[in-house]
This record gives C-alpha cells, sequence and structure tokens, in this order.
C-alpha cells in the first residue's frame, strides 16, 4: 500500500481547481471584464480631469478589484458541497486546513491574479503616475490573498444556508475595510512621495497571520457545515 | 493474529440513535461487525440509513451512544483512510473525465498496492470512456467512475449508500464480486440498498432500522 504523500495530496487539489477553473474559463473572465467596465467609466462619468482622476484612481481600482472579487467568491466551495467532492477531501486521510488551503489559494490565482495583471491597464486609464504603480501592486499583492482568505472563512461559515450571498457580503465588509484603508493609504502616501512602508508592513504582518489561521477557521466551519 | 485481537469487533455500536430537532431519526442501534463481515442495512425511505452511514463515516457528530473502532472510540484521526464512503452524491467533478477525477482520489488517500488508476478504470467497465468528461456520461457510468475508487483506493471500512442504484445487472454482478473480494480480505462493509442482493460470500449481516 502506497502512503498518501502530503505534498502529492496538496499538488492533487491544487492541479484539480486549476484544471477545473481552466475548463471554466468564461467565469475567470468575468470578474475581469467588470472590473475593466468599472474603471472605464469613472472617467465618463467626472469627465477627462486629469488632476481629479489621479486622486481617486488609487481608491477606484483597490474598491472596484475588491468587489469584483466579491462575484466569485460564494462559488468557492458551492459546488464541492453540491457534488459530494467536500466529502471526500473531508475523509481523506490529510490535514482537511491544508487542503482547503490550496482550495483558496487555487482561488486566489484564478481570480486575483488576473485582477492584478490588469491592474497597471486600469491605473493608466486613471492616469495614476508610473510611479506609483509599483506600491499599488504590492498592495493588491497583499490585500488580495487577505480578501481570498476572509472569504474563505465566511464562505465556509455559510455554506450550509441558502441564498448566502446577501449575508456573504455583509459580512465580507467590515473585515475588508480595515484592510482598504491600508492599502488605500499606502497608495495615497506613495502618490504624495511620503513613506508608504508603514501600511505595508501591516498588511503584510495581517496576511502572515491570516496565511495560518484562516484554513484552520475554514475547516472547523466547513466539518460544521457538513455535520447537518 | 492473536486470539484477544480476533475477539475485538472491527466496528461496533452501542445505543447509537440521532435525532433531528428532538425527533428520533432511529432508534438505538447495536450492531458489531468483524473482519471479514458484510452488514445490509435495511429500512424504508426516510428510516435513517443515510444517516448512519454518515455518522460511521465521522461526517456526522455521534451524540448518543457510542460508536468504536478496533475497540477503541471512533474519531478521525484514530481512522483516518481506513474509511471509503461512498453516498448519494458522488464526489465526482463533472468537468473532469473518470481518469483525473480517480487521479485526484488516489493523491489524496494513496493507492492499494498493486492498483493503478488505468487498472480500475477497466476493472469497472469504463474502458474507452477514460477521458470522457463525467458530465457526459450516463447515469450508470457514472456510478462506475465512483466505484473504481473501491478498486483503488486502500481502506478496510467500505459505507455504500445504495451502491446498485442506476446499475446494469453486469454491473450489479460487478460490485458483489468487489464486496465478496472485500471481505475475503479481511474489510468490512456497510451496504445500503433496497433491491434484492444476491451475496455470494456468505450470509450476510442485516442491520434493521426499524425495530
Amino acid at each position: 500500500m502506497s502512503r498518501p504523500r502530503l505534498s502529492g495530496a496538496c499538488i492533487a487539489v491544487l492541479r484539480r481547481d486549476l484544471i477545473l477553473a481552466w475548463r471554466r474559463r468564461s467565469d475567470i473572465a468575468m470578474p475581469v471584464l467588470y472590473a475593466l467596465i468599472v474603471t472605464m467609466l469613472f472617467p465618463f462619468a467626472l469627465g477627462p480631469e486629469d488632476t481629479l482622476l489621479q486622486r481617486i484612481a488609487g481608491g477606484v481600482i483597490l474598491v472596484t478589484i475588491l468587489l469584483a472579487m466579491l462575484l466569485a467568491l460564494d462559488a468557492m466551495f458551492a459546488s464541492d458541497i453540491e457534488d459530494g467532492s467536500l466529502e471526500q477531501l473531508v475523509l481523506a486521510p490529510q490535514p482537511l486546513a491544508l487542503m482547503l488551503g490550496m482550495k483558496i489559494l487555487a482561488h486566489w490565482l484564478t481570480t486575483a491574479l488576473p485582477l492584478i495583471v490588469i491592474a497597471p491597464l486600469l491605473a493608466a486609464m486613471l492616469h495614476l503616475p508610473a510611479a506609483v504603480i509599483p506600491v499599488l501592486l504590492l498592495a493588491l499583492l497583499l490585500v488580495t490573498p487577505l480578501i481570498s482568505l476572509f472569504g474563505g472563512v465566511l464562505v465556509a461559515l455559510t455554506a450550509g444556508t441558502r441564498r448566502s450571498g446577501m449575508l456573504l457580503a455583509l459580512m465580507l465588509l467590515p473585515l475588508c475595510v480595515p484592510a482598504l484603508i491600508f492599502a488605500a493609504g499606502a497608495v495615497a502616501a506613495a502618490q504624495q512621495g511620503l513613506p508608504w512602508l508603514a501600511p505595508i508592513s501591516w498588511l503584510a504582518a495581517v496576511l502572515v497571520l491570516a496565511v495560518v489561521l484562516a484554513p484552520l477557521a475554514c475547516a472547523a466551519a466547513l466539518r460544521i457545515a457538513l455535520d447537518c | 493474529m492473536t486470539v484477544a485481537a480476533a475477539a475485538v469487533p472491527l466496528l461496533e455500536a452501542r445505543a447509537l440513535s440521532f435525532y433531528r430537532q428532538d425527533e428520533p431519526v432511529f432508534a438505538p442501534l447495536d450492531f458489531q461487525l468483524h473482519a471479514g463481515e458484510l452488514a445490509l442495512v435495511e429500512g424504508d425511505n426516510g428510516s435513517g440509513k443515510t444517516t448512519l452511514l454518515r455518522m460511521l463515516a465521522g461526517l456526522l457528530h455521534v451524540a448518543i451512544g457510542e460508536l468504536h473502532w478496533r475497540g477503541a472510540p471512533l474519531q478521525r484521526d484514530t481512522c483516518a483512510g481506513e474509511i471509503l464512503f461512498l453516498g448519494h452524491q458522488l464526489g465526482l467533478k463533472t468537468d473532469l473525465s473518470p481518469r483525473e477525477n480517480l487521479r485526484v482520489a488516489a493523491g489524496l488517500c494513496g493507492c492499494r498496492e498493486g492498483s493503478t488508476v488505468e487498472g480500475a478504470l477497466a476493472e469497472i467497465g469504463l474502458r474507452g470512456y477514460e477521458d470522457e468528461p463525467v458530465r457526459r456520461l450516463s447515469a450508470g457510468q457514472r456510478k462506475r467512475a465512483a466505484l473504481a475508487r473501491l478498486l483503488l483506493l486502500p481502506a478496510t471500512l467500505w459505507l455504500l449508500d445504495e451502491p446498485y442504484a442506476n446499475l446494469d445487472r453486469h454491473g450489479i454482478a460487478l460490485v458483489n464480486g468487489l464486496l465478496e473480494n472485500h471481505t475475503a480480505a479481511g474489510g468490512v462493509a456497510l451496504v445500503t440498498s433496497h433491491g434484492a442482493v444476491s451475496f455470494h460470500g456468505g450470509e450476510p449481516r442485516h442491520i434493521r432500522m426499524h425495530s
């Protein structure tokens, strides 16, 4: 009998979710299109005034990407619960938290990463100075995994309930606000030529905590969701 | 194997019952299963057969009564990897092929000695359908794709919820053959079924959900 290896199991879960996302490419495209359209509409609504657009650019991009991620969030475990894959994952002789961490990683790779890739384009549309773009990307690289991890826990908590979308948005909002404030603060500071490292460090610290704790909370919540 | 080890049942339930919103789902159950035994769980619709299997799998919390596995209380880590549960939801991703689905299962739970994904799929009767998305397979073929796990994964306790549903006559014979081999090798299986089961490896035990 060949013992299942931890690394092999992690790769199996990650690979499966990435293949599934690739087979449903149009679902990945949705948040990207949404972010593009929203950012494109701002200059039309506010007028093509450089100084105004520059001032709001950082905040608009962060909020748009956060909302675009919300669109894809509640699908994180829904299909797995429906087709019984989650039961099989729970029963596998592997640490559930780590397996769910892999699922969250796959979710981040398929929803947040495309958004980060188009972020420079969004920044250009709103005339954000090129020097600020690296700070924006750094802030996004720290904020988006945080949203995925918080979202993962909340999706797991609301997994048993029907029409959990509303509840999810309501619960995620207060968790996102501090992250958003720090990220927007870093971008604004960089734009004014002030030091921006402090808010970025705070985000990084919270991310480290969330990477460790969120999958554990997620596993506990999903076990409860299945236990009914 | 010593006499003492042989005497300890693999699975033992004592006064096991389950309440949903203060309504008893099934009456207190007592049963013992020793290595090589097969049990048929019998009962009407809604009598709690699936609930019992989910409890034995560890998906449902045991609130009333006791469950013992190899003489020790059944806990998540004492029986990790020894239980194979096949429920109504087959646990297959419909966008993946049977081969890909089975590879994920093998990655998570490991493989039995000498078994391969290809071999399991051929034996279960899905030769030629290995790379077809599960979504395009018939209900019976999907069932077979899920049953292929029985051939591939190492497990001592099989919990099969309606394994015969959607299967043709050959499929039913195939499942009976799998159960025979499993119990002959010292495994234990609990099977729920409405249909008549013709099990050739001796008389199966019966667990009635209603006393």
